[in-house]
């Protein structure tokens, strides 16, 4: 229960969790700190995990789904994978895929309660976005390497 | 052996109203995704390309096809519990919070059991090529 602010006495007696939203004040949160690699690779861990979850997720199951459809399914959704917006699709895909599993592996490691030094912690927090990169210029190198 | 009062107890598990179960279940599914996304990167990259045949091949394989359900499972049930973190945390008027939950768990279900029976589709008939 929310303790009780003094009221005035125009204001309808209501409790607080009525109140519409945008009668809330929201805290600011991504624009008023400065941006450190711990800070920021929690994001992109977040933007990368939904990233996928939507988007990844929709791509796995229209892949699926139209390789248990037939030739005709299969070759439609080629047509679109292979198209200049199915490589850009699939490029951040494979970026968000690395972007969010070194940044899980970070977690998971941190679970243990190893990491929390400053210096160590920005280390590794830079190394996620690092590792990100150079895991989709790899994955990337080989699929058009194997393409030619 | 009791947590907190008997009021917090009928409320359920405090502010967050959940325990630690869906912590632990994001981190297993993690962990397994760990060895079967790459499993699965390194397979479609060994495939060469990747042909409505090709496909049909490689999930002839018992192997491959369970390996790939168990992928399926995990990150359907990894996303569903990432998704409702992420409206739980912005989402905060009810009626849209609970219409955006319902949406995020019949994404992952119904997505879940669209791949599953594909695979299942493939793998048990072939599918006609």
């Amino acid at each position: 229960m929310v303790s009780e602010r003094p009221r005035k006495p125009s204001e309808e007696a209501r409790p607080l969790s009525t109140a519409p939203i945008k009668a809330r004040p929201l805290s600011p949160h991504l624009t008023i700190w400065k941006w450190g690699p711990a800070m920021a690779v929690s994001i992109f861990h977040r933007v990368s995990g939904d990233g996928l979850a939507v988007v990844g997720g929709l791509s796995l199951i229209w892949w699926l789904a139209a390789a248990a459809s037939g030739a005709q399914a299969f070759e439609y959704f080629q047509s679109w994978a292979t198209s200049w917006i199915g490589i850009v699709i699939g490029v951040g895909l494979t970026w968000a895929f690395f972007q969010h599993m070194f940044g899980g592996i970070r977690h998971l490691v941190l679970d243990t309660g190893a990491g929390y030094g400053l210096k160590t912690n920005k280390m590794w927090s830079i190394m996620v976005f690092v590792g990100a990169l150079l895991g989709t210029a790899l994955v990337w190198f080989l699929i058009l390497k194997g393409a030619n | 052996m009791r947590s907190g009062t008997g009021i917090a107890q009928v409320r359920g598990l405090g502010p967050a109203r959940k325990g630690p179960k869906g912590w632990i279940v994001q981190r297993t599914t993690a962990f397994a995704q760990l060895f079967l996304l790459p499993w699965l990167l390194v397979s479609l990259l060994r495939m060469g390309p990747v042909t409505h045949r090709a496909m049909l091949d490689w999930l002839a394989s018992p192997v491959n096809a369970v390996l790939l359900m168990l992928l399926v499972v995990s990150v359907f049930t990894h996303l569903r519990l990432g998704l409702t973190e992420l409206v739980e945390d912005y989402v905060h008027e009810e009626a849209l919070k609970i219409a955006s939950l319902l949406i995020v768990n019949f994404y992952a279900i119904g997505g879940g059991a669209l791949a599953l029976f594909s695979i299942a589709r493939i793998a048990f008939t072939g599918t006609p090529a």
